[in-house]
């Protein structure tokens, strides 16, 4: 499995303080598809900075792409956890490009942490600026591009590095309809060539017209594991 | 023949990819943006002025150890033995004052040699003051000689009264009580002179410390991005401390130019105060002078390298 919970927990605050995530158990395999739903503060975010590293379980057993993540207090070798993240990519809600490197510098970053050949990096990244359609914008710092460009040029950074575990968070919110589609051609064209995909997404019409198996999450508990059917949202 | 057409033909594709890599390459690559968190314009001015007087400080420990050597080699050298009337018959009655007093020198163990000046040698010490006078003096002049100590002694504290009771009068000059306390001067000297550098390191080290968490507190959210991408915490501080290396390098180098010309000019108003081996020590401050700047670089870098570390320990 990509991705193992079981009874995972997630506190922000002090012993005591109320969990964001509770007792969460699932499994999720390599080159699986999820939808991830649930209302505003339902736990979405806290459970993908859970399965991007950004945070550790306060209780439970997690395993992100086979390595048991040791919980919060713990320690943890800081550079496997590292060497973990470089395969994982992430589309940030917030977009979370560095504002002082050019399109693609950013989009090449992933690369070069990974410590890739420059002729690569360079071929690589103008493959994918090409296609989310930002090859003339190469050049432009981030305040310079649009919402929609900046959630495109977070997105070839996910991708550029072909990453075993795709996780995205709202990452059709400032994309049009036609975006929109090819972002999810992608995601399908990731996952068919054994990516697993993880996407949160408030947009309904969007799981209708691509609809696959989903998690629901509501107040920190998981309410929906439609792991074999194909979820429908409601209409 | 085919076969090696095609591999002379992909050995040159290879080349041509590298060279076409290296070309693409920036020339700098500033991940973090810490060209601009981390300003090319105070860090290198403090580091200048730190170099300076470090390099003031290395002067002063060096001047000062010369110094020491100097007034050490004179006490080996400087006892001089003054007998007024010379010429005057002995207490003993057998021979003349001078006679009796150099007798008694050539018996005892702690002299090494002893010479007597002559007239001649007298009267050009004393021409600075009388000119040409010197010669020609009516009032008569005590005989000077001049002693050299036996190696590892000193003069016995009744050496003057030993020669009083053969010619009274006789005197015997011994630098060696102020040769105690000017080496004891000294020897502080090189204290402080250390101490000062001990200081100015310790601040520098402060500083660089400073100016890196304030270079972590502007890119807080370009490392957590780049932590999350999978950059280790060696990636992240090697990024910092090129920069601060750089920063202390060429702050130093400044600092070090700055210094050459005071400690040339210091040099040379110190030579006629040194030893014969005084040019060597010149050299060695130089030596010195050349060796701040790298080692403002490691310090740069160590400490950088050790805060980012520190401060990374606190992501997940």
């Amino acid at each position: 499995m990509v991705v193992r919970l079981d009874k995972v927990g997630l506190r922000y605050g002090p012993a005591g303080a109320e969990e964001a995530l509770h007792a969460l158990t699932l499994t999720v395999p390599q080159g699986g598809f999820r939808w991830l739903q649930g209302p505003s503060g339902a736990g979405k975010s806290s459970l993908l900075r859970l399965l991007y590293l950004e945070a550790r379980p306060t209780s439970g057993r997690l395993a992100v792409l086979n390595t048991d993540i040791p919980p919060q207090g713990s320690p943890a070798a800081r550079a496997r956890l590292a060497r973990l993240r470089r395969r994982i990519g992430v589309v940030f809600q917030d977009f979370r490009l560095l504002p002082h490197l050019t399109a693609f510098e950013n989009v090449a970053l992933p690369l070069r942490i990974a410590a890739r050949p420059e002729g690569q990096i360079r071929a690589d990244v103008q493959e994918i600026l090409a296609w989310v359609g930002l090859g003339r914008r190469r050049d432009a710092h981030p305040h310079e591009l649009s919402g929609g460009e900046q959630q495109r040029i977070a997105i070839a950074r996910a991708v550029v590095h072909r990453p075993a575990l795709l996780l995205a968070d709202e990452p059709t919110g400032n994309l049009d309809d036609v975006q929109a589609e090819r972002l999810m051609q992608l995601l399908r064209e990731m996952n068919r060539l054994g990516t697993t995909v993880i996407v949160a997404t408030h947009n309904e019409s969007l799981v209708r017209r691509h609809p696959g198996p989903a998690l629901g999450l509501e107040a920190g508990r998981l309410v929906i594991d439609d792991a074999d059917g194909y979820y429908q949202a409601d209409a | 023949m085919p076969d090696r057409a095609d591999q002379h033909a992909a050995r040159r594709a290879d080349a041509a990819d590298r060279a076409r890599a290296r070309a693409l390459r920036p020339a700098r690559r500033d991940d973090l943006g810490l060209r601009r968190a981390l300003s090319d314009r105070l860090l290198p001015f403090l580091v200048a002025a730190m170099t300076f007087l470090a390099a003031l400080a290395l002067a002063g420990f060096s001047a000062s150890s010369d110094m020491a050597a100097s007034w050490r080699g004179a006490a080996t050298t400087g006892v001089v033995v003054q007998i007024p009337n010379a010429g005057a018959p002995a207490a003993s009655g057998h021979t003349t004052r001078r006679d009796a007093v150099l007798n008694a020198l050539g018996a005892m163990r702690w002299v090494s040699a002893e010479t007597p000046l002559s007239d001649a040698a007298l009267a050009d010490l004393l021409r600075p003051w009388l000119g040409a006078a010197a010669a020609n003096l009516v009032v008569p002049l005590p005989a000077v000689v001049v002693l050299r100590l036996a190696p590892g002694s000193s003069m016995p504290a009744d050496a003057e009264a030993a020669l009083d009771r053969l010619a009274p009068g006789t005197m015997i000059e011994n630098p060696g009580i102020w040769v105690t306390r000017l080496t004891r001067l000294a020897t502080s000297l090189q204290a402080l002179s250390f101490l000062v550098l001990l200081i100015v390191a310790l601040i520098a080290v402060s500083v660089i410390a400073v100016a890196t968490r304030a270079g972590l507190a502007a890119r807080r959210q370009s490392i957590a991005i780049v932590h999350l991408l999978g950059a280790t915490d060696g990636f992240i501080a090697s990024r910092f401390a090129r920069r601060l290396g750089l920063l202390c390098l060429s702050g130093a180098a400044i600092g070090a130019l700055v210094a050459l010309p005071v400690l040339l000019a210091l040099g040379r108003l110190a030579t006629p105060f040194l030893p014969a081996g005084g040019t060597s020590a010149a050299t060695a401050n130089l030596v010195a002078l050349a060796l701040l700047p790298p080692l403002a670089w490691l310090i740069g870098w160590a400490t950088a390298q050790i805060a980012v570390r520190r401060w990374l320990a606190r992501l997940t």
